[in-house]
């Protein structure tokens, strides 16, 4: 199997360039994922640099670019890929070193939204209730693990990083504004009200594409224009 | 950098080392509390394994079957094999309603009930009226509690703007003259620069160790960083012989299957399509302890009826669980099937075998959090400046045995005590923003070794010994000696073995010296934490000569309450071990006498 990796060291290299690996077929089994692959990988170029903790795809550290669509290499079976694999970081934010990207400003814009439960203070004997029903209306939006797959293939978070929230934080906006619990819904709606933020989005679906665990950013932001549209 | 330069330093009310849930729900309240308080973590702090816990937290809510902290209390204790300290459970399991209320209105989104109130469901070695019928005390968050738990912290941190030094490695606790505990020194990943991190009160929430083992359910990032620092700083480690291997891991693989799916009702079966269960423990069958359940796959093997081709796993099946319940309670793991095995559960049962998972062992602390140690007289003394919380810590609340559920609740409950501790001492020590002097000495020269270039030419690099090389013989040993089974051979060999290990890593060079992102350099400074660790789980398994709880000893197979009803201390300098007593005194129920556990 062949591996084409972007490399950049910023001690070294003025700019990103490609360096081809080759592993053995008889080093991967059937059931190898490319993180199994990348850490052979390793051993054969210690410097090679990529995030990973987990290993099973709920951590979100290892979003990578893989032959165009970006994706968690511990959940990619290789058997999915072709036996050229091309492996970039994530498009859109700096690059640190090789694979690994700047997140900085994925986790401003996340910040951003107030992502935190605002409830009616409660004391400590009890708990806020929630109906089977309104609790089921938060899956699909709090499963997100940051790994900022959805927002670094989004061609409107690309052109104003700084203004656009982007899929991630707007799914992470989605989930307090439709939790039963929260008592801030309406100035939330208010603050996502605006053409650099909510409006932006253009429903290109790669967010949707791209998420690694399922989820539907781009339903989430639809739903959001719709209760906007209605409440505000 | 010159590691001659004198380091930047920066000074904190308080320093929180981790950013998992113990160290986010400690750093939280010191916050709020309105110290200056920075959490420094390895990752982001939502890449902490906290986010891979499944199953649920135990609380006595009381909201499915009827409940008592003091039945959780008991069951703890049973679970612990009586080696949990008694006073330590019992405040644990008196916090635990509190404590997951206070999650719920962080925003934790936990399932509900019909009722409207947070779902619970059964696990293991939890019963009603002190051994009884089975209780549901688990409150769950589908199977995604950690996730839910920790992506809740984080967000409750942002409301409050806590500090976080995230992707800083914390390389080693700094002494002042006068012994106590100064601060840490710091590693900037991203650019390889050092920074003295100064406060008179550091808390380590570092979490596991399960990288010693080949076969785990653990995070890569799970290297035991705090244990390393605490030996080198000459402080014990307790109880490091008490490892849990977690009855469902993915056979071969190792990612973890929650003890939910048999909370749920799932069934393990032998080659034979038995329940086994049903023989080893009769009352509550797949319900039992880890420890037990653990044991009894490892005999069904042994015995030959494992399943497969090498007959070296047994099946974990949930075909008879209505669909919607799969897809409501168990959809994180009926993932983790389809992802790692192309097995729906729904339709087909999943392979599994004991797998690493959990050390009950570590740093020895009160439970106000606070580090001790033995002083010449044997007597546990505060050490100053030091405090410990969460899996990385031995309070102890789990003993010889943890139960599921419970270690949710450990970091919780002590990540806010320890916060209560430390915020208690700033208020009537205003603390020391003064530059002390700290002893850099020791960490220098550790820095210095990993500066050491290999004389061996690049050509015949493929000869020379890596620490990836190193790490992979070490998880192999410890697999090897210190398993689910032990016995005086296997261990002795390990020890020795280990010693071959320590000789490698002292001799060892790295290949890439450069400051961003050197991920070597990081596994290197991680591997020497790992032996250590290795080290103090074998020689503190060696020489308890009986079987409790996780440590299962082939040719000491009783529990011997005369001998060995006390915990271990490992001591890095020489292997030295010394013991303390279990405290069997807890403040408001009577104590629990040790009995013989059956399930």
């Amino acid at each position: 199997m062949q591996f084409i990796i972007s490399r950049y060291n910023p001690q070294i290299d003025k700019i990103p360039y490609d360096q081809t690996f080759e592993l053995d077929n008889t080093q991967i089994s059937t059931d190898s994922m490319l993180l199994d692959a990348l850490h052979l990988l390793r051993e054969q170029d210690p410097s090679l640099a990529y995030r990973s903790s987990c290993q099973e795809g709920v951590c979100g550290s290892d979003g990578m670019n893989v032959n165009g669509r970006n994706r968690l290499s511990c959940i990619t079976p290789l058997s999915d890929l072709p036996q050229k694999i091309v492996i970039k970081p994530m498009p859109g934010l700096p690059i640190i070193k090789d694979l690994i990207i700047d997140m900085e400003l994925f986790y401003q814009q996340y910040q951003g939204v107030d992502p935190f439960l605002q409830s009616e203070p409660l004391d400590l004997q009890h708990e806020h209730l929630q109906s089977p029903e309104d609790r089921a209306k938060l899956d699909g939006s709090y499963e997100c693990i940051l790994c900022g797959c959805c927002t670094t293939s989004c061609p409107s978070f690309w052109w104003n990083p700084d203004q656009f929230a982007g899929p991630a934080a707007l799914l992470a906006a989605h989930r307090f504004v439709i939790d039963s619990r929260d008592i801030q819904h309406v100035d939330r709606l208010k603050n996502l009200d605006s053409p650099t933020q909510i409006f932006r989005c253009r429903h290109i679906q790669n967010c949707t594409d791209a998420c690694p665990k399922g989820l539907n950013p781009s339903r989430a932001i639809q739903e959001l224009k719709s209760i906007m549209v209605k409440e505000i | 950098m010159n590691l001659s330069d004198n380091f930047p330093i920066e000074f904190y009310d308080a320093l929180v080392i981790g950013a998992g849930g113990a160290g986010m729900r400690c750093a939280l309240k010191l916050t709020e509390q309105g110290h200056k308080v920075a959490m420094v973590s390895k990752v982001f702090p939502t890449r902490s394994h906290t986010v891979a816990a499944q199953g649920g937290i135990n609380a006595a809510l009381g909201n499915v079957t009827p409940d008592q902290w003091q039945w959780h209390m008991y069951d703890t204790i049973k679970g612990s094999d009586y080696l949990g300290d008694q006073d330590a459970i019992e405040f644990m399991c008196q916090e635990a309603a509190e404590i997951v209320r206070e999650l719920e209105h962080f925003g934790v989104p936990f399932s509900r009930l019909e009722s409207g109130k947070i779902y619970q469901r059964a696990f293991g070695g939890q019963s009603q009226n002190y051994g009884e019928e089975q209780a549901h005390r688990t409150c769950a968050a589908a199977d995604r509690t950690g996730h839910a738990i920790l992506h809740s912290l984080y967000q409750q941190n942002i409301r409050l703007g806590t500090i976080i030094y995230d992707e800083y490695y914390a390389l080693d606790l700094l002494k002042t003259i006068n012994g106590e505990i100064g601060g840490v020194l710091v590693m900037n990943i991203h650019d390889g620069a050092y920074k003295i991190l100064q406060s008179s009160h550091t808390l380590l929430a570092t979490g596991g160790a399960g990288q010693v083992f080949r076969n785990n359910t653990n995070a890569s990032i799970n290297t035991g960083d705090g244990l390393g620092m605490v030996l080198r700083a000459g402080l014990p480690l307790q109880d490091m012989e008490f490892w849990q291997f977690h009855p469902t891991g993915v056979a071969g693989k190792g990612m973890l299957i929650s003890e939910a799916v048999r909370g749920e009702g799932g069934k393990l079966r032998n080659a034979l399509g038995e329940a086994f269960m049903e023989k080893y423990a009769p009352h509550v069958k797949d319900l039992a302890s880890r420890d037990v359940v653990s044991r009894a796959i490892a005999i069904e093997v042994k015995e030959g009826r494992g399943c497969g081709a090498n007959k070296d796993y047994v099946l974990l099946d949930i075909s008879h669980i209505p669909e919607e319940v799969i897809t409501e309670r168990l959809p994180g793991i009926r993932d983790i099937s389809q992802t790692f095995l192309g097995i729906d559960p729904i339709k087909e049962p999943i392979p599994v075998f004991p797998t690493c998972h959990y050390m009950m062992g570590g740093i020895p602390t009160n439970i106000q959090g606070q580090v001790v140690s033995p002083d010449d007289l044997g007597e546990q003394k505060v050490v100053k400046g030091l405090y410990a919380i969460g899996e990385c810590a031995c309070v102890s609340v789990h003993g010889a045995n943890r139960l599921g559920g419970n270690s949710l609740l450990d970091i919780i409950v002590f990540g806010r005590k320890a916060a209560l501790t430390i915020s208690e001492a700033l208020h009537s020590h205003k603390p020391n923003r003064s530059n002390t002097d700290l002893n850099l000495q020791s960490i220098r020269q550790r820095l210095q070794r990993w500066q050491k270039r290999s004389e061996t030419s690049a050509e015949t690099s493929a000869q020379i010994d890596s620490v990836i090389q190193i790490k992979k013989s070490l998880q192999q040993i410890m697999d090897r000696g210190c398993g689910v089974f032990r016995d005086h051979q296997t261990m002795q060999q390990a020890f020795n073995d280990l010693q071959g290990i320590q000789l490698r890593l002292d001799n060892v060079c790295l290949t890439d010296f450069n400051d961003v992102f050197n991920l070597e350099r990081l596994a290197g400074l991680e591997l020497e934490n790992l032996v250590a660790i290795a080290f103090a789980t074998v020689t503190s398994a060696l020489a308890r000569t009986e079987s409790r709880g996780a440590h299962s000893r082939v040719d000491f197979a009783e529990r011997d309450d005369q001998a060995w009803l006390k915990h271990t201390l490992y001591f890095q300098e020489a292997h030295r071990l010394a013991y303390k007593a279990v405290n069997l005194h807890p403040k408001h129920h009577a104590a629990f006498e040790p009995k013989p556990r059956v399930y």
